[in-house]
């Protein structure tokens, strides 16, 4: 009997080492880059962050110091406004999908186009707004702004609540149906109550998702060098103010867009870990 | 079906089963109201993804049209942008999208299958959680965090460490010379392209491993125990079972490379040049957008509307495409 291993053998053995260590290698790399992110981030964003960052506006062309106080409350305002549009929108056309047009063919079509429209480029979103929100209007406004933001934030909703509903055992729906309750009280009180967990996680990715997007904002809410809390006229918000600053030869404004780039992934990354946590928790309790 | 639920009557209530008391059919009827007015709320609110589809498509249309009206089918290909002239051509942005986002591909496919295979066989059960979370927080990272990252800390290295090397080992080098040559600033497509690799690779990386996972245990097993190694199983075996998962991951990921728009713009150098080498400045759709449509009137602006379009057809088709694909995977698995 012979021993030692065969040609082939060693062959296929070593094209598996290679395999598995490349494969390693990947996701070192993936790991390196999110780690490199971070330190990067909170390295220049830690530096240039203090507490007048929450109480000026942001600086005019020359000037020193400043903040971004004008740019975070035209952002909170925005996406508040936006949740609060697109959460009953995107739960009630979640929850048309799964009870009423379970196999329909608009059903069908309207998942279909509601996956592409997930990640359909952003920055088309914002001039289909333009044209229909600013050009007609006259001006660039937080109303705007927070329409193209909910033009991502409902497919979403819609798509989360969705397979969050469809989660929830049929027995549970039956049951609600033989004491006679009316399908729209259980749609709504018994389905989308037990998939509650499901759709708040969803409604916190959709808001994670939404705070970052720059595109569709530069040409809607524009930006606002003023603090400003009217909707009907341009509006600063951080992630615009971050593209401007970050691009200028002014270092004062550069260290502000490393401040508020650390805010807004700090915001994001906080909101991505509560709704998973959120989410595990009340899905295995 | 759930209609003749509310017509039913609980027995106990009344004498006569067979006849409901009035109150009875009044309960019923106003919750069938009820529910009609439900059912029609619901679906008018999915119905607004539609109608935003075709508002896009439409409105895209109608503001784009001189520049369509001018130009015909040429401006896809025609090479030109001069805005004093009035004389705009697609073909600079469209060669700087589909370069970027092809360069995204061929080095974002290979890493994003690598963590998938990681993920689903070598890994220890226990690090699986924590390392595909980890991968996906990378995907939760704002684009524009992406675009400032390889302006400031990723293009002066790669100039350094990369660009001016990889130069001087092929200057004058014939048949692949060209492709590093011009100035070795840190912008251009390639950077561009690398950036946008790391910010799809998660995208992708995500639809491999769920995909790798929906593969029968008893088909893996049985390779195993045939005596393949992981690598062949994986090669052999998952992937060609995968296929069509694996393939719509890929569109996935590519139809958000070429949409992308400030991870492209920080670093593509925005030149309106038609690129000669990886290391040219060049410009996106998207980037192309970002930077001239707020100064932009009369042809100009027409003429960022029809790109707009341009760039919404090609992106639709890809992740229609991507849809699909992932569609038959899932389909597939319960076979």
């Amino acid at each position: 009997m012979e021993m030692k291993p065969s040609a082939l053998y060693r062959k296929r053995y070593r094209t598996n080492q290679v395999g598995v260590t490349l494969s390693m290698t990947a996701m070192v790399l993936g790991l390196a880059a999110l780690l490199w992110i971070l330190v990067v981030l909170f390295g220049n964003g830690l530096a240039a962050l203090n507490f007048s960052i929450f109480t000026n506006d942001t600086p005019a062309p020359g000037s020193e110091g400043g903040g971004l106080r004008n740019a975070i409350v035209g952002s909170l305002m925005m996406v508040g406004l936006t949740v609060l549009v697109s959460t009953p929108v995107g739960i009630l056309a979640g929850v048309y999908l799964t009870e009423y047009g379970d196999t329909s063919k608009t059903a069908e079509i309207t998942r279909f186009i509601t996956d592409i429209m997930l990640s359909a480029p952003s920055i088309v979103l914002g001039l289909f707004v333009y044209a229909i929100a600013v050009a007609t209007v006259g001006n660039f406004s937080g109303y705007a702004g927070s329409l193209a933001l909910s033009l991502i934030a409902i497919p979403v909703v819609m798509r989360t609540t969705e397979n969050m509903m469809r989660l929830v055992p049929g027995s549970l729906r039956e049951a609600a149906f033989a004491l006679g309750a009316p399908r729209w009280k259980v749609a709504t009180m018994v389905t989308l109550r037990a998939a509650k967990a499901g759709v708040i996680t969803g409604l916190l990715l959709a808001v994670a998702r939404i705070s970052g997007e720059t595109a569709p904002l530069l040409f809607t809410a524009l930006n606002n060098q003023f603090f400003s809390t009217n909707m009907e006229g341009p509006m600063a918000n951080l992630p615009v103010v971050i593209f401007q600053f970050a691009m200028s030869p002014y270092e004062n404004w550069v260290r502000l867009a490393w401040a508020g780039a650390l805010l807004i992934t700090l915001t994001v990354l906080a909101l991505n870990i509560v709704a998973r946590v959120f989410f595990r928790e009340k899905v295995s309790a | 079906m759930t209609a003749t639920v509310t017509n039913m009557t609980p027995p106990t209530q009344t004498s006569n089963v067979s006849a409901p008391s009035a109150s009875m059919v009044a309960i019923a009827r106003r919750q069938r109201v009820q529910d009609m007015v439900f059912h029609r709320l619901t679906q008018t609110f999915s119905l607004l993804v539609l109608l935003a589809l075709a508002g896009i498509i439409v409105s895209l249309f109608i503001n784009a049209w001189p520049t369509f009206a001018k130009f015909g089918v040429k401006f896809l290909w025609y090479v030109e942008w001069d805005i004093i002239n009035e004389e705009f051509g697609a073909a600079i942005a469209i060669v700087g999208t589909v370069l970027s986002a092809g360069i995204a591909m061929i080095i974002g496919v290979p890493l994003a299958f690598g963590i998938a295979f990681f993920l689903t066989e070598t890994c220890p059960v226990w690090l699986r959680r924590p390392l595909g979370t980890a991968i996906e927080l990378l995907a939760a990272v704002p684009s524009i965090i992406y675009g400032m990252f390889g302006l400031f800390v990723f293009a002066p290295i790669y100039a350094n460490f990369f660009q001016v090397p990889v130069q001087q080992v092929f200057a004058g080098m014939p048949l692949v010379g060209w492709l590093f040559g011009g100035a070795t600033n840190g912008l251009g497509i390639l950077a561009a392209g690398i950036i946008l690799a790391f910010m799809v690779l998660p995208f992708i990386a995500a639809v491999m491993r769920d995909v790798f996972e929906i593969t029968p245990p008893i088909l893996r097993e049985s390779a195993y125990g045939l005596g393949c190694t992981t690598w062949e199983v994986v090669r052999k075996v998952v992937l060609p079972y995968t296929q069509k998962g694996v393939v719509g991951g890929i569109m996935l990921g590519l139809g958000r490379a070429l949409g992308e728009t400030m991870a492209v713009t920080f670093v593509i150098g925005n030149a309106n040049r038609m690129p000669t080498s990886l290391y040219s400045p060049g410009t996106s759709i998207a980037s192309l957008l970002a930077n001239e449509f707020g100064e932009a009137e009369a042809l100009h602006f027409n003429t960022l509307f029809a790109l707009g379009l341009v760039l919404f057809i090609i992106t639709f088709v890809v992740l229609a495409l991507a849809k699909w694909m992932i569609m038959r995977a899932e389909r597939a698995k319960g076979v």
